[in-house]
């Protein structure tokens, strides 16, 4: 397969400068696929895709009884990013976090930033997850957000921006590992060629940060990750990690407080639990603390945890800086608390409870993508210049009705990558979400999962939309490679 | 990482793997016994009747058969025993149940483990998606060699602790259950055709009843001619084939010695006192004692101690403990 006839068109394309122009860091990339024989690709891809399956590494379609697992789409062609555009993410990354960890901690113990009136009280206290429970909590180092999948994208003119911070329960790293055990198997010249740094210490990393979080001086934390059980979408990744780190995988009917502590019950009694890394949402954590109706969590635990006789990562509460009205103050939030204009940028958003920004929106709603304050994976959206008229009315109405939820920002023309899409490649629409992790220091995953829109032309990268994902190249810096880069930024 | 104890098993885990190493069982024996069925019938005189219903007996699941199917064809009970997904002991249902099981404990087995129990998954959807499988022999056979295969891969894969004696915990106690189930049906069919008795027919119904559990050709090394009565004593009381209750029963006792850390001979709970009961039973019996006394009721007896031990194993290790005194206070 060639590149001969790809066209990057009008926008970003993260290949190519211009049809059949490679940027410096894809050239070598480029001519390796190029050299490839006719269908060595394809059957490439088929293979690894029967792998997948057999694997039994899918996902669940909620809603969907027929075929309810479905492998994630998984496209061949890597998404590279050169190692001066790395640093620049990470130290965004790292501000950002740090940033935010402050913002959560202030919000449940003094309030300054609201006293100092840089964000206005209602919107926080407002906000769907901010979590009164959690006011005067003390977590180590206080960290709130421990695992963090930043999502960035880039517009037309290259930029990267943050499109969103997924503090709570943030998913998709396990694919950024298996996609790239599939990758070293295609192209394992380039990897040292090009540099590219390793992802698999993750699972090393996270499981080092869960340990150092552990109450008290326990010589060997046990640490364990907390899942809804086999009918989640993200089982997979919950069982994967969990074996990577060799912790134990446990369900809310595995654990127990007694005493005040928190134990699981195992076939020689029950033994205690110092660390939890819970992928259930606040919700669902402690009927006695949250939703009374869970059967999912386990009760008395918010009491242990306040007590700090266990740790949870990540902490109750945080997802309150993840709602998407809060998320257009960051910039002055990392103002605020690092004293520095925010490395990374926002997308410019729209509040729905300013009247101004209400009326604008609700005029331009052909132009705008919508986003309600609270949901994830695509759901609850409205992507102005893909919808129909009866959308954007029923969105209208939404907004109307209540404003406070309801968030809009312009239709980004996203950076594309060429994918392959039957016998030859097409630009697709990606972003990129990297993964931070955050215990007594920051540590960012030199990698991240691309999410590809497979559709074409659509902008909705969400795997339960029918997205994909490529691998990740991130390049170490060394000196023969920074020599054609000063195009880029 | 510095070193530690070994990892503590979750009741809830041990009861997934337990179940798993029982359904995997129980799938192939019932692609055992439909396979051999199968062949067998190939080999009948003509007008010797319906011989599908003695399989659909071996399984336990008669009364839900007649009232949903009917009549014994072949159609019918190959479906009800192969696809049937209302009938929990179904090839189909076991396979999903035991995938279901291995799923939620992915973290725990090999993924080797993992992925051919899902490759099993597959194979059955696929093969269940047709109207009835036209290579009937060879869906049998392929199943049959997935499951051994899935028990190869456990054994070579997995480090043989806690969990894994669990696995083999479920499977040797199924295996036990399912081979006395056999000859209980088996024997009581086969017996009363005197008039077969000698015949050709009668040496290839009681081939059929070796192969069906595999053990055509260790019997013929071990005891030479077909008997029944030696047939049985093989098939009970064999202390070295796989598949006769004896060793099963004494492979359940050895793994729970491993679980409980107890020493040989002795016991810690309820479970380990059955099993250990049962071995010795098992060791010091003799065919023609048995024989003698009545092979029904000791077939009977067999399953019940059987089914008990395995109400001793949910209390003891899987049942949710009660809360320690403290917790109230």
């Amino acid at each position: 397969m060639h590149f001969s006839s790809y066209d990057p068109q009008s926008f970003y394309d993260e290949m190519f400068a211009c049809a059949g122009k490679p940027r410096q860091h894809a050239r070598l990339l480029v001519e390796t696929v190029e050299a490839l024989s006719d269908g060595h690709l394809l059957r490439y891809k088929h293979a690894a895709e029967r792998l997948l399956l057999q694997m039994g590494i899918t996902f669940n379609v909620y809603g969907d009884s027929a075929g309810t697992e479905r492998i994630f789409p998984f496209d061949l062609i890597p998404r590279i990013v050169p190692a001066d555009e790395w640093d620049h993410i990470e130290r965004g990354l790292k501000q950002r976090v740090h940033a935010l960890n402050a913002f959560i901690d202030d919000i449940y113990h003094d309030q300054k930033i609201l006293r100092d009136n840089v964000i206005p009280r209602d919107v926080v206290l407002s906000a769907v997850s901010y979590r009164k429970q959690c006011h005067g909590l003390n977590p180590p180092w206080s960290v709130w957000c421990h695992v963090t999948g930043t999502d960035l994208v880039r517009d037309r003119d290259g930029v990267y921006y943050v499109l969103e911070d997924n503090l709570r329960v943030p998913s998709g790293v396990s694919y950024v590992l298996e996609n790239r055990e599939v990758l070293k198997t295609i192209f394992p010249a380039l990897f040292e060629a090009l540099s590219v740094r390793p992802v698999n210490d993750y699972p090393s990393h996270l499981l080092e940060m869960l340990e150092s979080i552990a109450p008290g001086a326990a010589a060997h934390p046990s640490v364990v990750l907390l899942t809804p059980g086999i009918y989640n979408s993200a089982y997979f990744e919950h069982s994967f990690l969990a074996q990577q780190m060799g912790v134990q995988l446990v369900e809310g009917r595995d654990l127990v407080v007694d005493g005040g502590r928190v134990f699981m019950r195992t076939t020689k009694g029950l033994e205690r639990v110092d660390v939890i890394y819970r992928r259930i949402d606040d919700d669902f954590l402690d009927p006695e603390a949250f939703r009374a109706d869970s059967v999912l969590g386990v009760p008395g635990l918010m009491a242990a945890y306040r007590n700090g006789r266990v740790a949870l990562a990540n902490a109750p509460g945080n997802g309150v800086a993840d709602d998407k009205v809060i998320y257009a103050y960051v910039p002055e939030i990392i103002r605020y608390y690092e004293g520095a204009d925010a490395i990374l940028p926002n997308v410019p958003t729209y509040l729905c409870w300013r009247d101004s920004d209400r009326a604008y929106v609700l005029e331009h709603l052909a132009e705008l993508v919508v986003k309600s304050a609270n949901e994830s994976g695509g759901y609850g959206m409205l992507v102005g210049p893909h919808s129909t008229v009866q959308q954007q009315q029923e969105f209208a109405a939404k907004i109307q009705a209540n404003p406070r939820n309801y968030i809009a920002q312009p239709t980004l023309a996203l950076s594309r990558v060429p994918t392959i899409v039957g016998d030859h490649f097409e630009g697709r629409h990606v972003d990129l979400r990297p993964y931070i992790l955050c215990g007594k220091d920051i540590w960012v995953l030199p990698g991240g999962l691309t999410r590809v829109a497979m559709t074409k032309g659509s902008l909705v990268v969400n795997s339960s939309q029918g997205g994909g994902s490529k691998d990740t190249w991130v390049q170490a810096a060394s000196p023969d490679l920074q020599g054609g880069q000063q195009q880029q930024q | 990482m510095t070193t530690s104890r070994p990892k503590p098993l979750l009741s809830r885990v041990a009861d997934s793997v337990y179940w798993m190493g029982r359904y995997t069982e129980r799938a192939e024996n019932v692609a055992r016994f439909i396979g051999v069925n199968q062949n067998l019938m190939l080999d009948s005189p003509r007008g010797s009747g319906d011989q599908w219903q003695p399989i659909v007996d071996t399984s336990g699941d008669r009364a839900a058969f007649l009232n949903r199917y009917g009549a014994a064809t072949k159609e019918n009970v190959v479906r009800f025993l192969a696809f049937d997904a209302e009938n929990p002991n179904s090839i189909c249902s076991c396979i999903l149940a035991a995938r279901e099981n291995a799923r939620s404990v992915r973290d725990t087995i090999s993924s080797e483990m993992w992925e051919q129990i899902n490759k099993l998954y597959l194979l059955i959807t696929d093969e269940s998606r047709k109207p009835l499988p036209e290579g009937l022999t060879e869906f049998c056979h392929n199943v049959r060699m997935a499951c051994h295969l899935f028990q190869g891969i456990t054994h070579a894969t997995m480090s043989h602790n806690e969990a894994w004696h669990f696995i083999r915990l479920g499977g040797m106690l199924e295996r036990a259950d399912k081979t006395t189930r056999m000859l209980d049906v088996k024997y009581f069919i086969l017996l009363p055709s005197v008039t077969d008795v000698g015949t050709p027919y009668d040496d290839i119904q009681w081939a059929a009843v070796l192969k069906s559990v595999s053990g055509f050709e260790m019997y013929r090394k071990r005891f030479g001619r077909i008997s029944p009565d030696r047939i049985v004593e093989f098939l009970l009381l064999d202390s070295e084939f796989p598949r006769a209750v004896r060793y099963c029963i004494g492979l359940a006792d050895l793994s729970l010695h491993s679980i409980t850390g107890t020493r040989p001979g002795a016991f810690s709970c309820a479970s380990e006192q059955r099993v250990g009961m049962l071995r010795s039973e098992l060791d010091y019996a003799q065919a023609e004692s048995i024989l003698k006394s009545g092979l029904h009721e000791f077939f009977d007896a067999l399953e019940t101690k059987v089914n008990t031990i395995d109400e001793c194993i949910l209390g003891d290790f899987f049942a949710q403990k009660p809360q320690s005194a403290n917790a109230a206070a």
